[in-house]
């Protein structure tokens, strides 16, 4: 054995192309392995789209279905709750939803396609707990200016009837309004969203 | 307190592990300073391929085990949800049923060498012992596993490997209950069968393949003409003049031999992952029926040897306990090898003519074998089966007697190699 | 006796084992007609998804396979999909079950199978044999029978397409020249289809039936073809790496 007259640069180089690619190969593998993990189509059409027929909801209700294994809350907003909406905008942490989770076709202080309906995921941004429908107002046991909203009973986050958090919760920020579109006037997909 | 110094002189963060931990030396006992032959064959990939499989089938075991649901009722479902709607599902549950059989493949090849050029002679009985343990775990592992997907054919190899524990005198039919867990192969067997193949020996396989290696590095590899390379060291740094470093020698080369062999491997993954109905039955696409038994219940292809011993030997007072005794005996005979092997050379290339016909005469009779263990009963089938069996054990029994008198030539004192 | 002649006569015993494995499936005694499935012609497909779900699935189901993985495979839109296919269920990601009850036994004497995975428990030419060896018989309730599967329990669905046809019993000197040549059935009464066209719909049957035994088949053979073209050209790189290593030993 020796390494008498040895061509060093090509051996580096070919030291480092088979290295290189094996480096590559490797990571190829482990791809799939990665991938498998992911949601299966069985998890997939579990968590399919839902529709949700409002025919059956008066307004003033709150109906809540589940989406991907969470609760989702369907609440049908009267009138005077839309408008509501507007007179407790300084008790609010994120009255404009900048720092909360919604899509981007959901606008404005109702954070909703139309007015009157209101679809948020009814998972409390705190911990996680369900907070209770609370539309009664007023409600001094809450809060000094409720106009109706949800109550977290863990640990006492207050969301108006939009989900946005009123200051001084331990939530963050606002309940998470989740894809959701409209088959029709009384329809709506949870799970797809707006075109 | 200060810290003897370690005696690779490393430094910083490496300097750091050394002082605490053998990494370097490590690396140099077994791949930059294990001086390995340096002719080494074709034969001799199939070592470091049986240990690349090893860790393919824990790799994508421990994916299938993410999804895999053992029980009776959800078993085969399982399977499917694998094939079908886990992403990447197919390929992963292919590379490991491919695996299984790719594992046997490479083993009797690994196993063969040994036999070729006496792998297994003073002072190496102990590498081919624990290979010897580690085959017979791995038929374990086989079994357990191949009865995982809960298909009909499942059933009934689970149904008739079990059986076998029947044939013992008295206790026999109690033992299978025990086994089983039930009166029949059932969720209860399944389960168990499931905690064997996933823990119990994957854990067992893998110390014993670390003893395999531990034991090969103590003693340094055989080589294609059995000289011992120890004999002859340079005299200044004590380095065998025959033997070049594993790394980067044998691994550069060991690169090329694994790229061939996943290469077939993905052939057979990715274009014929049936293995034509060898890999995967046909049968085995059926849910386990206790009431429908495949038309021909045959083994695994890497159990057809040793099924065919099974049934080629005649019962005893109407027991198969014969049958039984001789499938077992025809693996742990393989232990003695070492024992049994007179000759004064290790390698086939010094050995002399007795012992390539009975080597050849072995081949033969273990292909045969395979074949018709697979094949459903025949007359032929019987007495090929009769007469390989006969020649299996021969060629182990008779091993003392055709070694000891049969010529051999002088081995030379240097390994012979072409440098290409 | 040297290696060479060891490893030649080993090769040959496994291409024998090889070659003697593809007979291996049970048919009744009858030949099973030579058939190539061939999962990537999707026309092919999806005709046969369409023959599937008008003459199949109200017994059958395939109860492994999600009807939006068939829409994704055979590239057939969603429309289309919940239009023409989707019978038993109004969700995409629904498998395809039978809509026969559970109770479907009592009538036929037995629950008609779910076919999700005969094309790989049966094998393709299986199918295919058996969509076309319906022939009549008195003896049998339904007063048909199969050649490949005798006494099976199922009505001959497809007759209306094929016709009705009559076993040929071959006697004599007929039988003793081999069945090879000899045609095992006559047609009695004419069907919608000629016999090619049926053999051509029973074709586009199994194909599908093997697609839907394992739907990811065309995906593993397309993705098997880039992991050989990795391999080859890492081959190179490790072969020319190997040989400029092994320079130095001598």
């Amino acid at each position: 054995m020796s390494t008498e007259g040895v061509d060093t640069s090509r051996r580096r180089f070919l030291t480092l192309a088979t290295t290189g690619m094996g480096v590559v190969g490797g990571a190829a593998v482990v791809w799939p392995f990665l991938a498998s993990l992911r949601p299966s189509a069985k998890a997939q059409a579990a968590g399919a789209p839902v529709t949700v027929d409002l025919t059956a909801v008066e307004p003033g209700q709150k109906l809540s279905v589940t989406w991907r294994g969470k609760a989702v809350w369907v609440v049908r907003r009267t009138p005077e709750m839309v408008a509501s909406l507007d007179k407790v905008t300084a008790d609010l942490t994120d009255p404009e939803s900048k720092s909360s989770l919604q899509p981007a076709y959901v606008k404005g202080a109702g954070r909703s396609i139309k007015p009157d309906v209101l679809v948020t995921i009814g998972n409390c941004t705190h911990l996680g707990c369900i907070p209770t429908f609370r539309p009664e107002h007023p409600a001094p046991d809450i809060h000094p200016h409720w106009e109706g909203g949800f109550f977290c009973p863990c640990h006492g986050s207050k969301f108006d009837l939009a989900g946005r958090v009123y200051k001084g919760s331990p939530a963050p920020v606002n309940l998470v309004i989740p894809p959701h579109r409209f088959a029709s006037d009384l329809s709506v997909v949870i799970g797809e969203d707006q075109a | 307190m200060a810290i003897v110094p370690n005696p690779y002189k490393t430094t910083g963060f490496l300097g750091w592990i050394d002082d605490r931990f053998p990494l370097t030396k490590l690396w140099k006992d077994h791949l930059s300073e294990y001086y390995a032959p340096k002719n080494f064959n074709f034969w001799y990939y199939f070592g470091s391929l049986a240990l690349l499989v090893l860790v393919n089938q824990l790799i994508t075991g421990i994916v299938l085990t993410m999804h895999y649901k053992p029980g009776a009722e959800t078993a085969f479902d399982s399977v499917e949800y694998i094939m079908r709607d886990v992403p990447w599902g197919n390929i992963i549950r292919y590379m490991h049923s491919t695996g299984a059989s790719a594992f046997f493949i490479v083993v009797f090849m690994h196993m063969y060498r040994g036999l070729l050029y006496g792998s297994y002679k003073k002072p190496r009985e102990l590498i081919w012992v624990f290979g010897a343990l580690i085959f017979l775990v791995l038929m374990a592992e086989a079994f357990c596993g191949y009865v995982l997907p809960w298909g009909n054919m499942s059933y009934w190899g689970a149904q008739v490997i079990i059986s076998l524990f029947g044939t013992i005198p008295v206790i026999g039919p109690d033992v299978v209950i025990w086994v089983q867990g039930d009166y029949s192969p059932a969720d209860a067997t399944l389960n168990r069968l499931f905690s064997l193949h996933v823990i119990a020996l994957p854990f067992v396989l893998v110390g014993l393949v670390v003893a395999h290696l531990i034991a090969l590095h103590e003693v340094g590899s055989n080589n294609p003409d059995g000289v011992e390379i120890k004999k002859h060291k340079d005299k200044a740094t004590g380095i065998p003049l025959d033997g070049i470093p594993f790394h980067p020698y044998y691994t550069v080369k060991d690169i090329v031999g694994v790229t061939v062999f996943l290469m077939i491997f993905a052939g057979i993954i990715f274009w014929a992952p049936d293995g034509g109905g060898y890999f995967l039955e046909k049968p085995n696409f059926t849910p386990a029926s206790a009431i429908n038994t495949p038309e021909h219940i045959t083994p695994a292809w890497y159990f057809g040897s040793f099924y065919a011993i099974l049934r080629a030997t005649p019962p005893l007072f109407g027991s198969a306990l014969p049958g039984v005794i001789a499938m077992f005996g025809a693996v742990l005979v393989i232990f003695f090898v070492p024992w049994l092997d007179r000759s004064p050379v290790k390698s086939i290339r010094y050995k002399g003519p007795l012992f390539k016909i009975a080597l050849t005469l072995f081949t033969i009779a273990f292909i045969a074998l395979s074949y018709y263990g697979m094949q459903p009963p025949s007359p032929l089938g019987k007495l090929v089966s009769q007469i390989g069996s006969v020649v299996y054990f021969l060629f182990f029994f008779l091993m003392p007697v055709y070694t000891k008198m049969d010529s051999y030539k002088t081995e030379p004192e240097r390994v012979t190699h072409d440098a290409h | 006796m040297t290696l060479t002649k060891i490893l030649a006569s080993g090769l040959l015993a496994l291409a024998g084992i090889g070659a003697s494995g593809a007979a291996l499936a049970s048919s009744g005694g009858a030949e099973l007609q030579y058939f190539r499935a061939d999962t990537g012609n999707l026309p092919s497909l999806q005709r046969g998804a369409r023959d599937f779900m008008a003459y199949c699935s109200g017994c059958h189901g395939l109860k492994y396979l999600r009807y939006n993985r068939l829409a994704q495979d055979l590239q057939i839109p969603e429309e289309l999909l919940k239009a023409n296919l989707m019978f038993t269920s109004e969700k995409p990601g629904d498998t395809i079950v039978s809509a026969l009850p559970k109770n479907a036994a009592d009538w036929f004497g037995a629950q008609p199978p779910d076919l999700s995975l005969t094309a790989r428990s049966r094998g393709a030419e299986w199918v295919y044999t058996y969509l076309q060896s319906f022939y009549l018989d008195p003896s049998r309730p339904l007063g048909v029978n199969n050649t490949v599967l005798p006494g099976a329990s199922m009505p001959h669905v497809l007759w209306e397409l094929q016709g009705l046809q009559a076993k040929v019993e071959h006697h004599g000197e007929a039988a003793a020249e081999g069945e090879h040549g000899a045609k095992p059935f006559e047609l009695v009464q004419k069907g919608k289809l000629s016999p090619e066209e049926y053999k051509k719909f029973v074709g586009d049957l199994t194909n599908f039936l093997v697609y839907a035994a394992e739907p990811g088949r065309n995906h593993r053979i397309a993705f098997g073809w880039k992991v050989l073209a990795f391999l080859s050209v890492f081959f190179v790189l490790a072969y020319a790496l190997k040989k400029e290593y092994w320079k130095d030993v001598h």
